[in-house]
């Protein structure tokens, strides 16, 4: 019988994750100590703790060390668990000004254990539907909530489910998506790595609410450890009669199923994702008819992202007024965000809706890691926009950051700071969902492309001032006229990076100019005659042979026949390249 | 594992389509299988699998061709993703990705010639927060400069055998 468990994660790397070297480490040691029966050694996906080096919570005692080195694991086996006395010097104490709803197992229990997440009340949610509850009773408690979905848009979640309700049809679905495509989030896989079983009861309510029989959990192919929980955690539940036939002694049967998908970010869309369950080409359908009516395999359907369906089972364990007496009006609980990019402490935060942007990025993540001034935040992913750091003090809920042109999403949150260039990240999500779209639709599919045409003009040096309004016509006419939410969307990041930073556009157009130094083709490189210690490097790596000259009159750069490849700058182990 | 060796192509193949063969919408999820059997989807595969789930080939490969998870080709014995996701798109990866190319003189979806390496772009592995990141086979490498990528190779070269 396991006791103790130990869950490890390497908060800080300076080049490989050490996390799999050092639970290798410790199950080793474990063994040696002979305690493999009682205790498990676990890689966690996120302790709430970041850059502390190599951290280790030992559970049930709940005591952190943080900084690990190998040699320190031998004294962590010996004296914490074999003689459970604490190692002082690696105790970690650490403040955390964030609310956990989504997240208040992670890091917690033990991610294997159903045992566990049920010593933390959990089931208690879906019992307490089955036994005090009507599905009406149940939808209406999410309604007084105040849920709204996490995936993406922000539907209140009892209204879909109340549409499912009502249609009419022999077998109903719950999907839980965890598609989670947004490049650069991973909250949805902290969640089914960390506290699988809570997104579980959350599909159990839903199906309990809807009237589903059957469910899939629909989870990216990228994310192994995540589905190897998942299923175990499935496994588990039907194992203690929790999934199957009579669940709880009731007439409530439900099936669950996990099924993979194969990178396509437009699967994350609810009907490509339906089509994609249905093992058939992810591509999207025009809406009506919702999910709600016509769903997988015909059938009224509801999908829910996998944070909705945390909360939902925290929801009906503590009560709809407990959840919403946190966050603004229209966005009641909290919202967990991915934040990363420039940011001193990147990782998982989890903070009450209306929390401002600049508690975010500046309390909690400990503002900009290279001391240099800060640009702005990218909300909402590919189909988000940019907020300028002068509306930091705007609180993160659905209806501010939509009033700013960006959007909630499903929770990436990237800082930028001056080294960055707006219009080089606009082309990079534009560049994003040309790539992943499906091609059904002409608006999406010709003005994706041409609008990227127009930004790499724009970032070679060639744009025109009326490429502008090119811009906006075509944008236009992708937002009105794309069939899903992909096309409607991508030229979000254009457009908003255009309404903050039209200076940035106008000196790539008009001085021929990028501020940042990212857009290459506009710098101009010269070597500098001294400095310059006649290495011949930049010659070698020239790919178009213009660097001329020899070691007595020095080296110089043909400007007209050079490509602006940037390769003399990057070899030249002098900085006797100067770009400009 | 041990008599899957001996199991021809097609008796593993049937052994795949039959545990999946009554349940709804399957073909992704016996693609996912075959391709972990197998490394790729082989032509032969795919032709087989048609004739024992009777779905055409063509629906067979309108599916495969649709996902980029799927492969058609070999894989590399090391496979190395180099993460273009935003955060570490912001981090730099375009010269990790440019460094790993000009190390292994391959571009984004080739293999080196003796096999040994397989190089592609992709979209967030979901650790952001140690960008930019590669993954070579399972194992994550984080917070990687370009001056390391040459020795994280060099490690993988050794094993040449
Ligand atoms: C291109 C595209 C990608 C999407 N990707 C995801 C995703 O990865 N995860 C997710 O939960 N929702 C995603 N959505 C939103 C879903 O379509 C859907 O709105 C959501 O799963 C509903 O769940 P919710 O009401 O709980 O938010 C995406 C939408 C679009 C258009
Ligand atoms: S908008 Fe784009 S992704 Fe969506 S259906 Fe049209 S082509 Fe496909
Ligand atoms: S690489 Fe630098 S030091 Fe060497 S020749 Fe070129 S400019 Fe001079
Ligand atoms: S930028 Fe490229 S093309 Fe121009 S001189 Fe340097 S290496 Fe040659
Ligand atoms: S963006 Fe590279 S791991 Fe997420």
């Amino acid at each position: 019988m396991t006791t103790t468990v130990v869950l490890i994660r390497d908060t800080d790397s300076g080049g490989a994750d050490r996390t799999r070297d050092v639970h290798d480490l410790f199950t080793q040691k474990v063994r040696d100590a002979g305690l493999q029966n009682e205790v498990q050694v676990v890689r966690a996906a996120d302790l709430g703790i970041y850059n502390k080096g190599m951290v280790a919570k030992i559970l049930p005692q709940g005591i952190v060390y943080a900084g690990i080195a190998d040699a320190d694991v031998d004294d962590i086996v010996t004296t914490t668990l074999a003689q459970k006395m604490p190692v002082s010097r690696l105790v970690y104490c650490g403040a955390n000004e964030q609310v956990r709803i989504v997240m208040r197992n992670c890091g917690i229990v033990n991610p294997e254990c159903i045992e566990d997440y049920i010593a933390r009340k959990g089931y208690q949610g879906i019992k307490r539907a089955l036994y005090d509850l009507t599905p009406e009773k149940a939808i209406e408690e999410l309604k007084t909530s105040g849920l709204r979905g996490r995936g993406g848009a922000g539907y209140p979640t009892w209204l879909k489910w109340s549409l499912a309700r009502n249609a009419f049809g022999d077998r109903k679905f719950v999907i839980c998506n965890g598609d989670e495509g947004d490049p650069g989030a991973y909250m949805d896989r902290s969640v089914l790595e960390g506290d699988p079983h809570s997104v579980i009861e959350g599909m159990m309510i839903a199906a309990y609410c809807i009237g589903a029989t059957k469910g899939f959990l629909y989870i990216r192919a990228e994310y192994p450890l995540a589905i190897k929980r998942v299923q175990k955690a499935l496994d588990d539940a039907y194992g203690t009669g929790l999934l199957g036939k009579d669940i709880l002694g009731t007439s409530f049967c439900l099936d669950l199923e996990v099924r993979l998908g194969a990178g396509a970010f437009v699967c994350g869309e609810e009907t490509a994702l339906i089509a994609s369950v249905e093992g058939k080409r992810g591509t999207p359908r025009p809406r009506p008819p919702y999910p709600s009516d016509v769903g997988l395999f015909g059938k009224p359907t509801v999908i829910n992202n996998v944070e909705t369906f945390a909360n939902v089972s925290y929801i009906l364990l503590n009560g709809a007024k407990t959840f919403a007496s946190i966050g603004t009006d229209k966005s009641k609980g909290t919202k967990v965000f991915a934040l990363t990019g420039k940011i001193r402490n990147s990782g998982l935060v989890e903070i009450p809706m209306g929390t401002p942007l600049r508690v975010i990025i500046e309390d909690i993540g400990g503002g900009v890691a290279s001391g240099k001034k800060i640009l702005a935040v990218q909300t909402g992913g590919p189909s988000g926009g940019v907020i300028p750091e002068q509306h930091f003090d705007t609180p993160v809920s659905y209806e501010h950051l939509l009033e700013l042109g960006s959007f909630m999403g499903s929770g990436g949150m990237i800082v930028m700071d001056e080294d960055d260039c707006l219009v080089d990240i606009a082309k990079f999500y534009l560049g994003f969902c040309v790539d992943e779209s499906c091609g059904k639709c002409a608006p999406c599919r010709i003005g994706g492309f041409q609008m990227l045409k127009v930004l790499e003009k724009i970032t070679d040096g060639k744009g025109m001032p009326e490429d502008l309004d090119t811009l906006k016509r075509i944008a236009q006419a992708m937002r009105k006229a794309s069939l899903c939410a992909l096309g409607q969307g991508a030229p979000n990041p254009i457009i908003s990076t255009m309404k903050y930073f039209a200076e940035e556009y106008r000196q790539h157009i008009v001085d021929r100019k990028c501020r940042a130094g990212k857009c290459t083709r506009l710098m101009r490189f010269e070597i500098l005659d001294t400095s310059c210690k006649r290495c011949k490097l930049c010659v070698v790596n020239c790919p178009v042979h213009c660097i001329a000259g020899d070691r007595e009159k020095g080296y110089r750069i043909d400007q007209e026949k050079c490509i602006k490849c940037g390769r003399c700058f990057e070899v030249c182990k002098f900085e006797a390249v100067a770009r400009s | 594992m041990e008599s899957t060796k001996e199991m021809s192509v097609k008796d593993q193949v049937k052994a795949i389509a039959g545990q999946w063969r009554d349940r709804e919408g399957n073909l992704i999820m016996i693609l996912h299988q075959i391709q972990g059997k197998f490394g790729y989807v082989p032509r032969e595969v795919a032709l087989l699998l048609s004739r024992e789930l009777d779905v055409p080939l063509a629906t067979i490969y309108e599916v495969i061709t649709f996902y980029n998870y799927f492969k058609l080709e070999k894989p590399g014995k090391y496979n190395i993703a180099v993460c273009m996701g935003t955060a570490c798109y912001l981090k730099g990866a375009s010269q990790i990705l440019d460094a790993v190319k000009d190390l292994l003189n391959i571009d984004e979806g080739e293999t080196t010639p003796d096999g040994m390496f397989r190089l592609d772009a992709v979209r967030c592995l979901g650790c952001c927060g140690l960008a930019p990141v590669i993954m070579i086979n399972d194992r994550i490498y984080g917070k990687v400069k370009k001056e390391q990528v040459m020795e994280i190779l060099a490690a993988y070269k050794k094993n040449k055998e």
